[in-house]
């Protein structure tokens, strides 16, 4: 039977050139529910479709604040993502303490990717399964930002993670024009739930399964969750 | 004689701490709480600033509503106080503003649709320290540097669980108590006994008993805590000379933390 | 009287006993040797700038400082700038060690290229340095050390306008790292003899707001003028800076104490207890 010998540790390359533990992170990605991200002139907005293991069970969180104006959604590994959650409020906190000010978005996505990248090169350990859309505001304006776990951060106008995202990335493709120039907040959201109904197999949204968050040049980082985001059903 | 150099050490010592003067004070009511200081900085015979504040509002997010009321704090507040050397003050606010935050981002429960049962119909939980927990906590903070301490009294004020007005006192080692009132600082030599006879009622009889009945304790209403907080500030502004300038009154009750601005005398 | 260089200026064996050369050879932690080696800290301040003095006005800051670095009571170097320009809107004022001082400065240089670096290109526009990330990180930096019982012998003002707010900025901060804002602070001698002049101008915000740069200006005047009568540490030439909202720091390392008038000094003889 086929083996592959060049997944054991993500220091060794294939002789093809590739790192498939790495590329496996990627798939753990796809793996995940469905997060959409797209940004206007003024806010940024993240949608995701919460997974709840059985019926007895809660929704898995989708969307975590990691400090007054900045926040992620997530696909893939919760647990991973909770780990980068600390480290992100850890560096807002320390900017805060040190300089007295809102971290910049920017700094703050090279560090992620710099911490992200440390994996692919440390012979312990795997990079992280899960991929991340950040959104937050600082001094420069409001940002969306892609996290991989290659180490790549990309800032983007929209983005979408997860299962069946592309149909999700289409939409956000076909409509940037309407939404880059969006002046308001509720129009954006509704692109954004629009964007993640094209991902819809069987599911529907309802109030158990939808997250929402925005943040904007004049609005904190704020989730909307349960009976709230039922006039965005 | 020759001098002998290298068989005595000779110490030199740096002396870390300065006394910023200034006085604390903090009354719980019934259903309502205060936390008083008065503005004034100094060191030896100088005036620093007129306005630093010693008390800080850590608060939960205030609604637009709150803020069009200007309150400056939800009813979930924790009201700060510190006084001493200001610079170990400013540290421990901060340290303490740094574990607040930690601790309540991690517990930002909200009520899932379909799972309400679980929270008993209740209202969504916000995210908030109870007074008991921020008050544990900082005994922590300050017994941590127990061999370098923290130089200062701490006071925090606002509601217990069961919405009364509570106040905790700190020494600088982080021994701490819940009483009904309490001064720190500069002035607490002069308030303090004030306070014990009007709040406490020590040394209050009832006529006619021949001083073998204590009066009964009673909570005092705000107004009459608003009046004993003024002129215990006037007072201690005539005989103390770290005192004066201006003085921040936070009050929080139900409704949420209310901020009053008075002027003391400036010399 | 012995030859050799080497021994030149030393204090001689027959009056002071053998000279203890491990005293000057005692390893440091700075030669690396962490686990023998005894640390050094500063207990007291060696070359010393005087009193800094600054004012708030209407449209911003006004600061000065003498050029005067002191060894004890020798005037030791007479062309020390102790106001720094950091970043577009900043100026931070240092008085107390002059090494401390250098060591600081070379901390904000790493501060301004890390801030330029991290903030990329919008480190000089929408993104640039305001004086509070400075003040910030400075009294940090004095209260950490402090705690580490091994302080930077200075008090600092850092002044500037916050070019997002346009509101002015002048806040203190000393070796202790207590700190404060004020409409008009002074650090050392400054605080007992220019406060005083100053508060008249401005004894709270709302008078600073009504002060206007030329009336600030001439209050840090008067205040140096004073400085000079009294602190024996102080030179005529000195630094000012204005830090204005509009036309940005306007900063002049050569201005001389003028007006001033020693008439009262022309019958006193000797310590002035003296007769003719």
């Amino acid at each position: 039977m086929f083996r592959n010998n060049y997944d054991g540790d993500t220091v060794t390359f294939s002789p093809t050139g590739r790192l498939f533990q790495v590329e496996y992170a990627m798939e753990a990605i796809k793996q995940g529910s469905i997060t959409v991200g797209l940004r206007s002139k003024k806010h940024v907005v993240l949608v995701g479709l919460k997974r709840n293991d059985d019926k007895l069970s809660s929704y898995q969180k989708k969307i975590i604040k990691c400090g007054t104006n900045l926040g992620f959604s997530l696909s893939g590994l919760a647990p991973d993502a909770r780990i980068l959650a600390n480290f992100i409020k850890q560096q807002v906190s320390y900017n805060e303490l040190v300089y007295g000010r809102d971290i910049n978005i920017q700094k703050l996505s090279e560090l992620l990717a710099q911490k992200a990248q440390k994996t692919t090169q440390t012979y312990s350990g795997r990079p992280y399964g899960v991929g991340l859309l950040i959104a937050g505001k600082d001094n420069t304006g409001v940002h969306l930002y892609e996290f991989q776990p290659t180490g790549n951060v990309i800032e983007l106008y929209g983005s979408a993670l997860g299962a069946r995202s592309q149909g999700g990335k289409t939409y956000l493709e076909n409509n940037l024009e309407s939404y880059l120039e969006e002046e308001s907040l509720e129009e954006l959201i509704k692109h954004g739930v629009s964007a993640l109904k094209q991902t819809l197999k069987d599911e529907t949204l309802t109030v158990s399964n939808l997250s929402i968050a925005y943040v904007g040049e004049d609005q904190d980082f704020t989730i909307v969750d349960g009976y709230d985001v039922e006039k965005y059903l | 004689m020759v001098a002998q150099y290298g068989k005595e050490p000779i110490q030199h010592q740096f002396n870390p701490y300065s006394d910023n003067g200034g006085t604390l004070l903090g009354i719980a009511g019934e259903d309502f709480a205060i936390l008083a200081s008065d503005t004034r900085q100094s060191v030896d015979y100088s005036i620093n600033t007129r306005l630093s504040h010693k008390i800080k509002v850590i608060t939960p997010d205030l609604s637009s509503e709150d803020k069009k009321n200007k309150l400056v704090g939800t009813n979930k507040s924790i009201l700060f106080g510190t006084n001493g050397f200001s610079a170990d003050g400013d540290a421990l606010t901060e340290d303490f503003e740094e574990n607040y935050k930690f601790y309540t981002s991690n517990q930002n429960k909200k009520i899932e649709p379909g799972f309400e049962f679980l929270n008993n119909g209740n209202e969504d939980k916000e995210s908030s320290m109870t007074m008991q927990s921020a008050a544990r906590n900082v005994q922590h903070i300050l017994y941590g540097k127990r061999f370098f301490p923290y130089y200062v009294h701490t006071i925090l004020a606002g509601l217990d669980e069961e919405g009364k007005g509570c106040v905790y006192s700190f020494d600088p080692v982080g021994s701490y108590e819940r009483e009904q009132c309490r001064v720190g600082g500069a002035g607490a030599s002069l308030i303090m006994p004030f306070l014990d006879n009007q709040v406490n009622f020590k040394n209050q009889y009832i006529p006619g008993t021949n001083s073998t009945e204590r009066k009964k304790l009673e909570y005092l209403t705000l107004e009459e805590c608003l009046k004993l907080v003024k002129d215990a500030f006037t007072s201690v502004t005539e005989r103390h000379i770290t005192v004066g300038d201006g003085l921040e009154i936070f009050i929080i009750n139900k409704e949420g933390v209310r901020l009053e601005y008075h002027a003391l005398k400036k010399d | 009287m012995n030859h050799d260089p080497y021994s030149w200026g030393r204090p001689t064996d027959s009056m002071y006993g053998q000279y203890n050369s491990q005293i000057a050879n005692a390893p440091t932690s700075l030669e690396g040797n962490m686990a023998s080696g005894a640390n050094q800290h500063t207990t007291s301040p060696i070359v010393t700038g005087t009193s800094v003095v600054a004012i708030k006005y209407n449209n911003g800051v006004v600061m000065a400082a003498d050029n005067l670095a002191s060894y004890g009571s020798l005037l030791r170097f007479q062309g020390i700038e102790r106001l720094h320009k950091v970043g577009k809107t900043t100026m931070v004022g240092i008085s107390g060690d002059v090494s401390d001082m250098q060591y600081l400065l070379e901390i904000l240089d790493e501060l301004t290229i890390e801030h330029n670096y991290d903030n990329d290109e919008y480190s000089d526009n929408v993104d640039e340095l305001q004086p509070d990330y400075i003040f910030t990180y400075l009294a940090n930096l004095m209260y950490h050390r402090r705690t580490k019982m091994n302080p930077l012998w200075n008090a600092l003002i850092v002044s500037g306008v916050n070019s997002k707010t346009g509101e002015p900025f002048l806040q203190y901060v000393n070796l202790l790292g207590v700190k404060y804002s004020s409409p008009s602070i002074a650090t050392g001698f400054g605080a007992h003899l220019a406060i005083p002049l100053l508060r008249k101008l401005a004894d709270s915000e709302e008078e600073a707001q009504k002060l206007t740069k030329e009336q600030a200006i001439q209050g840090i005047k008067d205040s140096m003028r004073v400085l000079f009568y009294r602190d024996t540490r102080s030179s005529k030439n000195y630094s000012l800076a204005v830090i204005d909202k509009d036309s940005g720091i306007t900063y002049d390392n050569d201005v001389n104490v003028e007006d001033m008038s020693w008439k009262f000094a022309k019958d006193i003889r000797g310590y002035g207890t003296q007769k003719v």
